[in-house]
């Protein structure tokens, strides 16, 4: 805190520097402070940093604590269309994970048609690329309306792809019909956000399980089984079989919905916002099974939320969305803790924290960065 | 590892009771007009399946004995031809059933599947088939019926085939409305994900849905069917050999000055089948709406409940709520607690937050401060006293609105959870925030808009002359909070209640909004509730905390004690479920916390 005060971070000369863009990172950074891991000096994705700092609207983000004394942040008012306007033409930091993936999205386009005759598609996501990992989490955040449902049905094939390509175990399944889907049922899954219409209420937990296998001719005696074992792998009473959906709470529909998932032993599930509409509580043990699930099956998640904490809970890597498009990308730590890019930085100082001074902190911490950032539009205006 | 999640079985203390339910077959047995309705049609249905056994004589023989009054050898008397009139409405039962039947199958079979496909699959068969239903619609029925009479002849099935066709778009459109809604629900799309066929999903997800409302439909139509189809023979334009209750009506209806009798009973047998009909439709509609609202009058209530006098304790409190039980009575009897003698205060200059999960109560005891509990909520004990007067009645178990409307909205106000719900989209926010404080306040609209400005520019809206003149869809759910909140501010209250103000929003316009309430509180002195599940939200504004659990505070106190070293294992659970500071990819419940709930 002392080190840091040497250098106070004021949003005039944070937006003269970021105007001049020949400003170095590490003079901008609070220097002097040991844990302060300055996400602009960070040496793992020199590319991408560099090209940040050469737009001129990087914002370094003290993570350590409290370094920025800002006094003059206008009280109460919206900048937030200004902010996006910032946030949306940074340049987006992306670094794909290395190797073979199960899942790829390459520059993938998806729009709506309009009612009316000559009413023009609405794009929705506007040419997005992440990468899904064997046996690993794929975290995607973002929030309402950037598009990481959509990203997550057009896996699905629910959504209406216009271009790009998704490309699961090496085979593009971007334009697949009927017959490819339901094979490709076997492998790729889901769970959808509100469990309370996602589970038909007219049947029993035991058809909705076993339906999905007597799409692939599992049936009888060992549809039976298979259907008892998921029951147990997902912690529900094993009284559930003949049950209907709205004798159980949220938590436990959820969990329904996870062992529909499961039961084809699929190799990727999409998760969409599935613990969203969970009590705390509840929803801390769903995520416990989320994990579980994957340490022993093995299984990969895409997995789709607007709560950074939740994000970096169970994510390998992380995706950050806005505005159709990913903005930043890369390993779940760096991503969550490290943000490069200013939608990220605001994302993670917006989310409070559970202990007052320490949500204090943070508080100034994201006044100071709106500070920054509206200097730095300003600047860019100028 | 045991699981709390488990639908918990009644505990001694907190809330208790549960939602009875009953099955579809057993409501419309309850109902006094289903029980009628079944009755008069599985009569009639009875006889016309033993139509031979049950008539006494043959329908079509003719006899001397015309137009004989009822009494005698025939029981209900004997038409112009002198047949026997009871066994001919015994066998005309048989040809109105099957025209009915007809009529509605035809309507059914053509309807059903046509608004299955095109709610399902929309595009051009939606289109096409609208099309047709909308010129169908336009067709009178009756002369299209008298056409095909001409051109058919007196065939009572052709022509109620036909009708069928012409009511086919009533079943159409109720279909394709009912899977047009279904279509989008996500166990449709996790069917489709599990790569079930359309037809499958249709006839396992989609048919459902719709098979109660085109049950309800077709014992409308059938009605309908039955009054046609008489009416067409009334005219003369069936077969006038036919035993039919309309071809008797015709005949009645030419001898009814030598024998009014003779119309009586065919148009008393049509008039019960149709209200029987009609009746069915209603009652099945009614048990399948499932709404029944169970409401006590206060004086039936059982008064076992000790019913606290109105004590004014004297209190420096702004709001102090004591001992507070409210419970809903259930339909099967009994009564179901949701908060169980509950206990806290707010000062001015106080943010007092009430967390729980869903269920806990919490937005309850807030609600019933602000004295907007549903009608059949009972207050059954303890007091709210905002500011020395106590606002609830102790002898009606309700909240006096009396006393509540003259401080609701002058002195305390109330922040929603959803800001576009709480707007009226018919009106612009300019007006919805003038009208409040012309009335309140007494001031000019005038004086009453530069305020609206002034308090639009508070809570940080940049341009508010345009707000003020937008409707609601028109900005955004942030700004709409905004709005709600200027609102909430104008008539200068000491008391803030806010249910889940940011509940709604993405986390940064709630850091925005959370900023702006904790500005205007500072500068207003108020007190402001906050009824939250969100723990960071807590450390982000509150002063101090109630935690609640199943209708009842678990812990209480300051924030800092509270969120650092809470006592209750409740409590603990809560904050152990947390994920912030938590390390990535570990189990968030052990099982001391478990324990420690036991």
């Amino acid at each position: 805190m002392t080190e840091s005060n040497q250098h106070p971070l004021s949003p005039e000369k944070l937006a003269a520097e970021l105007a001049d863009q020949a400003v170095s990172a590490q003079e901008v950074a609070p220097s002097g402070e040991p844990d302060a891991v300055s996400p602009a000096v960070a040496p793992e994705v020199p590319s991408a940093a560099v090209q940040s700092v050469d737009h001129g609207v990087q914002v370094p983000l003290a993570s350590g604590g409290l370094s920025a004394p800002i006094t003059t942040t206008p009280r109460l008012a919206s900048k937030a269309d200004v902010l996006d306007d910032i946030a949306g033409h940074a340049p987006a930091v992306i670094e794909l994970p290395p190797g073979k993936h199960l899942l790829d999205v390459a520059d993938l386009r998806v729009a709506y048609p309009q009612k009316g005759m000559f009413a023009k598609p609405v794009e929705i996501l506007h040419g997005v690329s992440i990468a899904v990992e064997e046996g690993r989490t794929m975290g995607l955040v973002g929030e309402s309306g950037c598009g990481k449902t959509t990203l997550g049905r057009a896996v699905l094939g629910l959504a209406p792809i216009t271009g790009g390509t998704v490309t699961f175990d090496g085979k593009d399944i971007a334009h697949a019909g009927r017959g490819e889907r339901r094979k490709l049922s076997r492998d790729i899954q889901v769970v959808f956000q509100d469990p309370y219409t996602s589970l038909n209420p007219s049947m029993t937990i035991g058809d909705i399980l076993s339906e999905p296998l007597g799409i692939q001719g599992i049936s009888g005696a060992d549809a039976r089984k298979r259907v008892r074992d998921l029951v147990d792998r997902v912690k529900l009473p094993s009284d559930s079989m003949d049950r209907l959906p709205r004798e159980f709470s949220g938590g436990q529909r959820q969990r329904v919905a996870i062992a529909r998932a499961l039961a084809l032993q699929p190799r990727l599930i999409v998760c969409d916002e599935p613990v969203s509409a969970l009590d705390l509580s509840t929803q801390a043990r769903v995520l416990d099974l989320f994990l579980e699930i994957q340490q022993t099956l093995g299984v990969s998640y895409l997995f789709v939320s607007h709560d950074l904490d939740v994000i970096r809970h169970v994510s390998h890597r992380v995706a950050v969305m806005f505005k159709g498009e990913i903005v930043e990308q890369g390993l779940a730590e760096k991503v969550t803790e490290h943000p490069e890019h200013p939608y990220t930085q605001r994302l993670l100082l917006a989310s409070p924290v559970p202990d007052p001074d320490k949500q204090a902190q943070r508080r100034t911490e994201r006044r100071a960065h709106t500070a920054a950032m509206a200097a730095a539009a300003a600047a860019a205006a100028a | 590892m045991s699981d709390v999640e488990v639908v918990p079985t009644a505990p001694a203390v907190g809330q208790s009771g549960t939602v009875k339910r009953a099955g579809v077959v057993g409501r419309l047995l309850k109902n006094p007009m289903g029980v009628i309705a079944i009755v008069i049609l599985v009569v009639i249905v009875a006889s016309a399946v033993f139509a031979e056994f049950l008539a006494p004589m043959d329908p079509t023989r003719a006899t001397n004995t015309v137009l004989a009054g009822p009494g005698g050898a025939n029981i209900l008397g004997t038409d112009s031809n002198g047949r026997d009139i009871l066994s001919r409405l015994f066998f005309g039962a048989q040809g109105t059933l099957v025209s009915a039947a007809l009529a509605a199958g035809v309507a059914i079979g053509i309807g059903l599947p046509a608004g299955l496909l095109a709610g399902y699959y929309g595009s051009w068969f939606d289109s096409l088939s609208s099309w047709a239903t909308n010129i169908l619609m336009a067709l009178p029925n009756m002369i299209v019926l008298l056409a095909v009479r001409a051109v058919v002849g007196p065939s009572i099935p052709i022509t109620m085939m036909i009708f069928g066709i012409m009511v086919s778009p009533g079943f159409f459109r109720l279909v394709r409305t009912a899977t047009q809604s279904v279509r989008n629900e996500l166990y449709v799309d996790a069917a489709r994900v599990a790569g079930l066929s359309d037809f499958r999903i249709m006839a396992r997800h989609i048919f459902g849905v719709v098979r109660a409302p085109v049950i309800i439909q077709a014992a409308m139509v059938c009605g309908i069917a039955i009054s046609f189809q008489s009416a067409l023979e009334f005219l003369g334009l069936g077969d006038p050999s036919a035993s039919t209750w309309g071809v008797m009506i015709n005949d009645g209806f030419r001898s009814i000055y030598r024998q009014p009798l003779a119309l009586l009973w065919p148009t008393l047998a049509i008039s019960f089948t149709i209200g029987g009909f009609v009746l069915l439709g209603n009652a099945l509609r009614d048990a399948l709406e499932d709404q029944v609202k169970v409401k006590e009058k206060v004086a039936a209530a059982t008064t076992s409940a000790v019913i606290t006098e109105v004590v004014k304790t004297p209190t420096t409190h702004l709001l102090e709520v004591a001992d507070l039980r409210i419970q809903y009575p259930q339909p099967g009897g009994g009564r179901k607690t949701v908060v169980d003698g509950v206990s806290w205060y707010v000062d001015r200059d106080e943010v007092l937050g009430i967390v729980g999960e869903s269920g806990s109560g919490k937005s309850q005891s807030a609600f019933a401060v602000l004295g907007l509990l549903p009608d059949n909520a009972l207050v059954t004990s303890g007091q709210i006293i905002f500011d020395g007067h106590q606002t609830v009645d102790t002898r009606s178990q309700r909240i006096n609105q009396s006393i509540l409307s003259e401080l609701r909205g002058k002195r305390i106000s109330y922040i929603p959870q959803e800001p576009m719900s709480n707007l009226d989209p018919s009106f612009t926010i300019g007006s919805q925030l003038v009208r409040p404080m012309v009335k309140t306040l007494k001031i000019s609209d005038s004086e009453a808009e530069k305020r609206a400005m002034d308090l639009l520019a508070a809570v940080g809206i940049k341009d508010p002359r345009r707000t003020f003149q937008s409707y609601p869809h028109q900005v955004s759910g942030g700004m709409a909070q905004r709005v709600l909140i200027a609102g909430a501010i104008s008539c200068e209250p000491d008391l803030i209640i806010a249910d889940e103000p940011t509940t709604a929003l993405d986390v940064t316009v709630q850091a925005e909004v959370l900023d702006v309430i904790r500005e205007l509180q500072r500068e207003l002195h108020q007190g402001i509730i906050l009824v939250t599940h969100n723990f960071g939200v807590v450390a982000d504004i509150c002063d101090r905390v109630a935690v609640m659990q199943n209708g009842r505070i678990v812990e209480q106190g300051d924030v800092r004690s509270i969120l650092r070293t809470p006592q209750d294992p409740y409590t603990q659970m809560l904050l152990e479920s947390m994920l912030v500071g938590k390390t990535p990819m570990t189990k968030l419940i052990t099982q001391e916390s478990m324990g420690g709930l036991q």
